[in-house]
């Protein structure tokens, strides 16, 4: 059950994070701002709100499941961990370095709470669908949540998966895309064009909810929603700016993956803290 | 009946029936005794035997249609939640379509799936060549964690499928399509993953084989026993972890070694064995037999494994031929150790 936190509550974690995410970065010398910044949010309702896992219980098997498929985004997925108490805040200053348990990508193996490995791309939508289906043979009344990036999409097998999920009649599954517009190269309309999204998730039969996924009041909606869904897989498309809150990363597809220099940093930062 | 509790058929039934069906109706009989067992296929339920289990167990079932990277990965999910899945397609498909969510999502979170994969090497010789498996023992050596096994017969499959479950991180098993004679009698043998089966003792060379061959092996070692040319015959049903031990024994006291595989002479058991003698620093006569470096040409099985020297005969003129090879005497090579 989701717990009792407002809006403004969320807000200033979401601040939290994406200073977190600016210092990660910083040790880690370089990171996928992009991503990273343009899913915070959506990070921070999760798990500030919706999921119920436990740092304590990393592996209880009645927590909720949560499958970072767009695995790039480790750069805010790992510092959120860290925030919710299961892995040191301190160990965040190794990301990337040698034998370090945090890499661009995360790990499963090594990393508290992660449920699932995830780096290649369209893999995280089929490892949810298995989730869901072996949460409801075991009678677990859990939500599994799967996040992906809009670029994955070009994948065939999230199609595959898409499929799966409505014909497993899977209510526990939640899927989010979230829409930042870029992938490497740039524009994804351009690239390989992806629209009418909402419609080809909802001929895959899911349920789709639209939402700002930078706007902390329209995600929460968008998820109190998700979670009250008891027919079909639900799918969030959350309209995201690439590096939000930092201008010089905001819609910019060439911060993608990038390296900060000292000024950059201070910069970055004061535009987070003036969110 | 065997020493193995819950085998539902009798030993007459076994020596008619396929593999694949045999491991359908022990993974069926497993169900039974374990809740946490559960089946995915992509459309081949029928064509794997896994139907069998799914037809008892239909809750616990799940057919993902023709989809083989969303199987893998589905299977992931379920392993991930605690359970123990038994995926099952073809060989091809499993080790090629899907390797990247064999690799990632399965071996490298060492998950245990258990991969049953059927239609191996050259069993579905008339389906094509995009239908013959014979690059999938090099792929599935090649990933961490993965215990690869290739079963001589009906027998082994159902031992290796028990087996399997204990294993706690993910397993490949391919056998074959069709039926083809046992190489044991009965159940009644010692079957352990990671400890070849030496199957007829021998001193003047050793054939090291595994899966459909094996058989074939054992068979032309009997002829050339007349001939009074004593050959070993070691039944390697376990590629990784290989039995190193056995390997470097049959070097020091036969000092020629032939490996038979239906498989690409890459990648498989030949190279895995070769790998065992080159660290030993123990030279020997030595000959992969398999398919060439190429692909597989369309036909009945067993017009492919006479053509590709897997049958009795081409295993005996293999051994005659190696036979005549001049080695590097050494008269103190065997006492080195």
């Amino acid at each position: 059950m989701p717990k009792d936190v407002s809006v403004e509550e969320l807000k200033a974690k979401a601040k939290e994070l994406r200073l977190n995410i600016l210092k990660t970065a910083k040790s880690a010398g370089s990171g996928h701002f992009g991503g990273s910044l343009s899913s915070a949010d959506i990070f921070t309702a999760l798990y500030f709100k919706y999921l119920h896992v436990d740092s304590e219980k990393p592996a209880m098997p009645e927590r909720d499941k949560f499958v970072l498929s767009k695995g790039h985004a480790a750069l805010a997925y790992v510092p959120c961990l860290a925030m919710k108490g299961f892995v040191p805040m301190e160990s965040l200053e190794s990301f990337n370095h040698y034998e370090s348990a945090y890499g661009m990508h995360p790990d499963a193996g090594k990393i508290s709470g992660c449920d699932a490995s995830t780096g290649s791309l369209g893999h995280g939508l089929s490892i949810g669908v298995g989730m869901a289906l072996g949460d409801r043979y075991q009678n677990l009344d859990t939500k599994v949540v799967v996040l992906m990036g809009d670029g994955e999409q070009n994948e065939g097998s999230i199609w595959e998966a898409a499929m799966a999920a409505s014909h497993f009649q899977l209510n526990n599954l939640i899927a989010i895309v979230d829409r930042n517009q870029f992938s490497i190269d740039g524009n994804t309309e351009e690239i390989m064009s992806l629209e009418p999204l909402d419609k080809k998730y909802e001929a895959f039969g899911f349920k789709v909810i639209r939402c700002n996924g930078n706007d902390l009041a329209e995600l929460d909606k968008a998820l109190a929603e998700a979670w009250g869904e008891k027919e079909k897989p639900v799918c969030i498309i959350a309209r995201t700016k690439k590096g939000f809150g930092v201008k010089r990363f905001q819609g910019a597809v060439e911060w993608h993956y990038g390296a900060m220099d000292v000024e950059m940093y201070k910069e970055a930062l004061a535009d987070i803290e003036a969110l | 009946m065997g020493k193995d509790a819950g085998t539902v058929w009798t030993v007459h039934d076994a020596n008619k029936m396929t593999s694949k069906e045999i491991y359908g109706r022990v993974l069926a009989d497993l169900g039974e005794r374990n809740d946490k067992i559960v089946g995915l296929t992509a459309d081949l339920a029928k064509s794997t035997n896994i139907g069998i289990f799914g037809d008892k167990f239909p809750e616990r079932m799940f057919n993902v249609g023709v989809a083989e990277q969303n199987l893998f990965g589905i299977a992931a999910g379920l392993a991930a939640t605690g359970l123990i899945p038994f995926a099952s397609t073809f060989a091809t498909f499993a080790s090629l379509r899907a390797a990247e969510q064999v690799r990632t999502d399965i071996a490298y979170q060492n998950l245990p799936v258990k991969i049953i994969a059927t239609h191996s090497g050259l069993s579905f010789g008339t389906a094509g060549t995009t239908h013959h498996a014979t690059e999938d023992l090099a792929v599935m050596r090649a990933l961490a964690n993965m215990t690869v096994v290739v079963p001589a017969d009906g027998w082994e499959t159902a031992k290796a499928v028990r087996a399997c479950i204990d294993i706690p991180g993910p397993f490949y098993m391919r056998v074959g399509r069709g039926f083809e004679p046992p190489l044991h009698e009965n159940e009644d043998f010692a079957f352990e993953i990671g400890t070849a089966i030496t199957v007829k003792e021998g001193s003047d060379i050793t054939v090291i084989t595994c899966g459909i061959p094996v058989l074939q092996a054992r068979d032309a070692a009997r002829e050339l026993e007349d001939d009074g040319i004593s050959v070993r015959v070691i039944n390697m049903h376990t590629i990784k972890p290989i039995d190193r031990e056995i390997i470097v024994q049959a070097v020091l006291e036969t000092r020629r070694i032939v490996t038979v595989e239906e498989h690409n002479i890459i990648g498989g058991l030949g190279d895995a064995v070769a790998s065992v003698i080159a660290e030993s620093g123990k030279a020997c006569a030595f000959t992969k037999v398999g398919i060439p470096d190429e692909y597989s040409v369309i036909g009945f099985p067993e017009d492919l494994y006479a053509r590709y020297k897997l049958d009795s005969t081409g295993i005996a003129e293999t051994i005659r031929e190696l036979l005549g090879k001049e080695i590097e005497a050494d008269e103190d090579w065997t006492d080195e150790d």
